[in-house]
């Protein structure tokens, strides 16, 4: 294990005009004079915090249950989309697109999930001459490929693992899986978000796995291709943030272990990662700037790879075309703040970087879910208590306060503690004093398990991957 | 006679049996949906289903009803 104090952005180009963080104040009003936050809950509300420092007017969408979320009330203007499941408000494209138009907003920032890579939605905001703070349609139909976007990425000489270059189906599967050896994992070329994945140990298995996996996709995403992929026991998640220029330079701005997973689902990210050497930062940050520039990357972006930790060996895992959940991390060691790089980038100004700068240290991420903290099963409720932790270090991205009530239609996550300290030890204490101060009554709560996982051997050692849950709860 | 319960609130997704079936335990009896999360309810007690108190696309809270079983 080695743990590095400073996250170095390799091959990255520092930039020396006027700086994007602190105040933020440049001179003159921001080019940008209204925007559309097409989300809801922590991600909404962290957006309009941002665009409101910048003088930016903001528009809150929201469902029915949502009226007294955060969110709502802070934002300039609510927009009702009238009704209460994902499908008929956040993810409606044509009731988001009617209160783009009534609102008269300028620009749309669709924070990450519901809309945030659906390239008919994007090219729709662009059509109505309106911007679109995220990277091209085309980007984010390429990448959403599962199958497109590994051999893309495999002809720009970003490293994949042995896979599949077509879908597959039962009948050729068993050719392919011989090829590509066992153990593999199938893939729905349409998934995301841990969602149409399987593992693949015993070739008996195979057919009826594709199958499977086939029909949940054609179900789920309304696409049934499959791929296979060599399955690395053990193995790491590792990504890297990217952040594509107005002027069309990439850069990587540092890499987020995100191994603590249950239901292929992140719950805890650190950086920089304990698995990840100079050298070895290196030649990832570098792998995810050459993805980014192979796409013409606009934007911040998200390079997944998996990292076999013994070996050092990395392979492209996917593209996220948005600003991902655990972004807080980065913002925190790097010193910017990534809403704000998204909207200067999409309003054509310049974003300034300078990895020398940067504050380093620590950063640990906690997500905070509506769940039981044993097996993770979701536990909405109406929320009595919400008392945050506040301490120096400690960011609190919260969607929810007292009286609010945690529905069963959207996703478990309530809020994201954010600790950040100049090592690794230091975060980890922050991040247990964090927990223990923050109080929920009302609806499930995981922070039970942060305290387990905080004291965790094999989690403190840094020696962890994505089996740590697993083991933990098989005990 | 014994209750399938709800084990939290959850929209029903699918509802698995029908007036007059016989389940054993384990049987899944409804399927429900919270959170992006599809969670199986399975019969505790072997019965015959006697009565549905759901259908599918209802919201149900923590604790309600979903089926009531006769003891076979």
């Amino acid at each position: 294990m080695t743990t590095s104090t400073s996250p170095r952005a390799g091959g990255t180009t520092a930039s020396t005009t006027a700086s994007t963080t602190g105040t933020g104040a440049a001179a003159g009003a921001f080019p940008i004079r209204s925007l559309l936050v097409a989300n809801r809950g922590e991600i909404a509300r962290r957006v309009i915090t941002t665009a409101e420092r910048l003088g930016i007017r903001t528009i809150a969408v929201h469902s029915d249950v949502d009226a007294d979320l955060p969110f709502v009330r802070e934002a300039d203007q609510a927009v009702a989309l009238g009704g209460t499941s994902a499908a008929e408000t956040y993810r409606d494209v044509d009731k988001v697109l009617a209160a783009v138009r009534a609102s008269g907003a300028q620009a749309v920032h669709p924070g990450y999930g519901l809309l945030s890579e659906n390239a008919d939605f994007a090219q729709a905001v662009l059509d109505a001459g309106v911007t679109w703070v995220g990277p091209s349609p085309e980007v984010i139909r390429a990448m959403g490929d599962k199958i497109a976007a590994r051999n893309l990425m495999a002809a720009a000489g970003v490293p994949v693992a042995a896979g599949t270059r077509t879908p597959v189906t039962g009948a050729d599967a068993l050719a392919q899986a011989q090829r590509i050896g066992l153990p593999l994992m199938v893939k729905a070329a349409a998934g995301g978000g841990g969602m149409g994945m399987a593992v693949v140990r015993d070739v008996e298995q195979l057919v009826s796995t594709v199958e499977r996996v086939t029909q949940f996709a054609e179900r789920s995403f309304g696409d049934g291709s499959v791929l296979l992929e060599r399955f690395v026991e053990r193995a790491r998640h590792v990504e890297v943030q990217i952040l594509g220029l107005a002027d069309g330079r990439v850069l990587a701005l540092g890499e987020r272990e995100c191994s603590v997973q249950r239901r292929h689902q992140k719950l805890v990210e650190e950086t920089p990662s304990p698995a990840v050497d100079e050298d070895l930062r290196a030649r990832m940050l570098h792998a995810a700037q050459l993805a980014g520039q192979s796409v013409d990357y606009r934007g911040a972006g998200t390079v997944e790879f998996l990292l076999d930790a013994a070996t050092g060996d990395f392979s492209f895992l996917e593209m996220n075309t948005r600003l991902q959940v655990e972004h807080p991390i980065t913002e925190l060691t790097c010193g910017l703040d990534l809403v704000e790089a998204q909207l200067r980038i999409a309003a054509g100004l310049d974003v300034a970087f300078d990895a020398a700068a940067a504050p380093g240290g620590h950063a640990i991420e906690l997500r905070i879910n509506a769940e039981d903290p044993q097996r993770f099963l979701p536990g909405p409720g109406t929320i009595s208590v919400w008392e945050e932790p506040v301490e120096q270090g400690v960011r609190v991205d919260a969607g929810y306060r007292a009286g609010n009530r945690v529905t069963p239609a959207y996703d478990s996550l309530m809020a994201k503690v954010i600790v950040h300290a100049e090592d690794r030890a230091g975060a980890l204490e922050l991040a247990r004093r964090a927990v223990k101060a923050f109080r929920i009554v009302g609806p499930k709560h995981n922070l039970d398990f942060f305290s387990e996982l905080l004291d965790e051997d094999e989690f403190v050692s840094g020696a962890y991957d994505t089996g740590v849950i697993e083991r933990m709860r098989a005990r | 006679m014994s209750e399938v319960l709800a084990p939290m609130e959850a929209n029903v997704y699918r509802v698995e049996v029908a007036v007059g079936d016989t389940v054993s335990p384990g049987d899944v009896v409804a399927v429900l949906e919270a959170m992006k999360m599809e969670i199986p309810v399975n019969a505790e007690a072997s019965g015959v289903v006697t009565e549905l108190r759901v259908v599918a696309g209802e919201n149900v809270a923590e604790g309600a009803v979903i089926a009531v079983l006769a003891d076979s």
